[in-house]
């Protein structure tokens, strides 16, 4: 029993060594600025960069509508498979699959040939559709967390007999879904919508050959001209991703409890 | 009836080259309570969803109050509906669930305030208001179910199996509570249940289904003592079949096990010779010859189980066995097994299974 214990806590150290000792030397060598002494100095610096803050906020945009329009689509889909056609859930499931096996570059390169300024969906021609092509890009990136987290989400309820419930209570489609199904798998879409903010404040390929002024490409642009501001970088990254999924844990304690599942 | 409430006429419900539901009639009169009473997979729940809107019939009508409500979407129908798993809405407190129709409905918050307060003084739970249904045990949650689907004044009241998830004695305690709450409303309702207890001690009529179709439609009298065929005869409550032969069709004598038992005017169509069935309820047997019992069979006692206020003996007569139940009586010991024994009966309560 002791023995097992013994091997069991070496795996954890060890992992949890390969984990942390890269984290905590970025984290030490993005502190070594100043000469000498440890300092913020580089946080103060990248924090300060206006194209920090455009970039920051321009992804944080980007990757709001992202979510909104994951929401709408994922949501409504997810549920209409669960109650009416969930002979269609492998095929669905495949597709949502798709882009993790497709290359962002691969996708985006079609983007520039489907709407390109000379097609009949010119979204490449202004920059506002360039913006709005790179929300569907993300959104389509992000299609197999937010689809997955809202699945789950749906598992936990009895999807039909709750529908149900609101029809013969009077409740059309859109009373079902905005005030049955979304608050009972709100959790799960907040999820899948922190998963999302998480990729979208990271990625490059799109937001890089589309042109945006995103956080991705700035993220690279400074890692390859400076020394410390890109460790720097690295841990602000590292801490919005991590505090993303902490929102995730916190949240899900607030989940509501299903009425045949009493504790 | 002159002018039923819900009229179900020739209802038919086909899945793919499945029929599930062939040839449905039933009138319900206003403020009736009506039992579908079927083993599973008999049509009843399906007959249940088509009039709730859920289900939509491959052929047929249904009609609510004078209107054609067929091929109404459920939420058009205004129709209440309480369901096996409850359903109630996780993300909303027991008030909440209860107003939800009414909010739907547009009714303003004050009205829909009393209503709740209302429905909860009539299921006795006034307390519960600000609860969440997770926090509600089984029973609970099923009258806080039935109080969302009677706070909209629904035309129809439908109730899916909707004890069947709770354990016995709130069983008994909560379907005495819907009947005491259905007949105090006046509301038309119908009840789907496998369970013949229950549909037996709350329901005006019982429509009993096998095989997708009404196999008798009656008060729960006559569906237990004039069972319209050998299913529902066999399905509601226990049953003795005996196998007899007939003597003398004229003179209406059977013969079961060498002994004669005349049963004149039973025998319609039958001719001297033909092999029948004949049932009898324990009820309707004693163990021993007893005044006014017109027929008796001897055999000898294969089984005695002592159920407390009640002694279940089994009697082999023949090729047939035989239930009876006797009182216990501290006085006298109950039958012992393979003692000789004489049943009777009354010729009048025996019944030929066609």
């Amino acid at each position: 029993m002791k023995s097992g214990k013994f091997w069991a806590w070496l795996v954890f150290a060890l992992g949890a060594a390969y984990f942390f000792i890269p984290l905590i030397a970025t984290v030490e060598f993005s502190m070594r600025m100043r000469r000498g002494e440890y300092s913020f100095d580089a946080y103060k610096v990248v924090l300060g960069d206006a194209r920090f803050q455009a970039t920051f906020g321009y992804s944080v945009l980007a990757a709001v509508f992202t979510i909104i329009l994951g929401v709408l689509i994922v949501v409504p889909a997810a549920y209409w498979i669960r109650l009416r056609l969930p002979q269609l859930r492998p095929i669905v499931e495949f597709i949502t699959l798709l882009p993790l096996v497709i290359p962002a570059i691969v996708i985006v390169f079609g983007y520039i040939r489907m709407y390109g300024s000379n097609s009949p969906l010119p979204f490449l021609a202004t920059d506002t559709g360039t913006t709005a092509l790179l929300v569907i890009g993300y959104a389509t990136l992000a299609l197999p967390y937010m689809y997955r987290a809202v699945d789950t989400g749906l598992r936990t309820i009895d999807v039909r007999t709750l529908t149900e419930a609101a029809q013969i209570l009077g409740a059309g489609w859109g009373t079902i879904i905005t005030r049955v199904i979304l608050p009972n798998v709100l959790i799960a879409v907040l999820s899948g919508a922190f998963l999302t903010f998480a990729i979208v404040i990271g990625e490059f390929t799109m937001a890089s050959l589309l042109n945006r002024p995103a956080f991705g490409p700035y993220l690279q642009n400074i890692g390859a001209n400076r020394a410390y501001e890109p460790a720097a970088l690295a841990i602000i990254a590292f801490a919005i991703t991590w505090g993303c999924m902490s929102l995730i844990q916190i949240l899900s304690r607030f989940a509501p409890r299903s009425a045949n599942r009493p504790n | 009836m002159a002018d039923p409430f819900l009229s179900i006429q020739h209802v038919r419900k086909s899945f793919g080259a499945t029929t599930v539901v062939e040839d449905f009639n039933l009138d319900v009169e206003r403020g009736e309570f009506v039992s579908f009473l079927g083993p599973s997979g008999c049509g009843k729940t399906t007959v249940l969803r088509m009039v709730a809107g859920f289900e939509e019939p491959s052929a047929g009508t249904i009609v609510v109050g004078g209107k054609d409500i067929t091929r109404l979407k459920p939420n058009q129908r205004n129709v209440g509906m309480v369901f096996q798993a409850y359903a109630l809405f996780p993300n909303l407190t027991v008030a909440q669930n209860i107003g939800f129709g009414l909010k739907v409905a547009g009714m303003p918050r004050a009205d829909i305030d009393a209503r709740v307060a209302e429905m909860l003084g009539i299921i006795k739970l006034p307390q519960m208001a600000d609860r969440y249904p997770y926090q509600l045990s089984g029973g609970q949650q099923q009258r806080i179910a039935l109080a969302r689907a009677i706070a909209p004044k629904p035309k129809l009241l439908l109730l899916d199996e909707p004890l069947s998830a709770l354990d016995a004695k709130v069983r008994v305690s909560l379907r005495e509570e819907i009947r005491s709450i259905q007949k105090k409303l006046g509301i038309t309702t119908i009840f789907v249940t496998h369970d013949q207890e229950e549909a037996l001690s709350i329901s005006d009529r019982i429509a009993v289904m096998y095989g997708g179709k009404a196999e008798q439609v009656g008060t729960p009298f006559e569906i237990y003592n004039r069972p319209a065929t050998k299913f529902v005869a066999n399905f509601v409550g226990t049953l003795n079949v005996l196998e007899g032969t007939v003597t003398d069709a004229a003179a209406g004598t059977v013969r079961v096990n060498s002994e004669q038992v005349s049963l004149k005017g039973k025998l319609n169509g039958s001719k001297s010779g033909d092999t029948l069935s004949l049932a009898l309820r324990p009820e309707a047997i004693s163990l021993g010859r007893q005044p006014g019992r017109d027929s008796s069979l001897s055999g000898e006692i294969s089984e005695v189980h002592f159920l407390g206020s009640v002694i279940r003996v089994r009697v082999g007569i023949g090729g047939n066995t035989v239930s009876l139940d006797t009182f216990n009586s501290p006085a006298t010991p109950p039958p012992a097994v393979g003692e000789k024994a004489e049943i009777s009966f009354s010729s009048s309560d025996m019944l030929v299974l066609h």
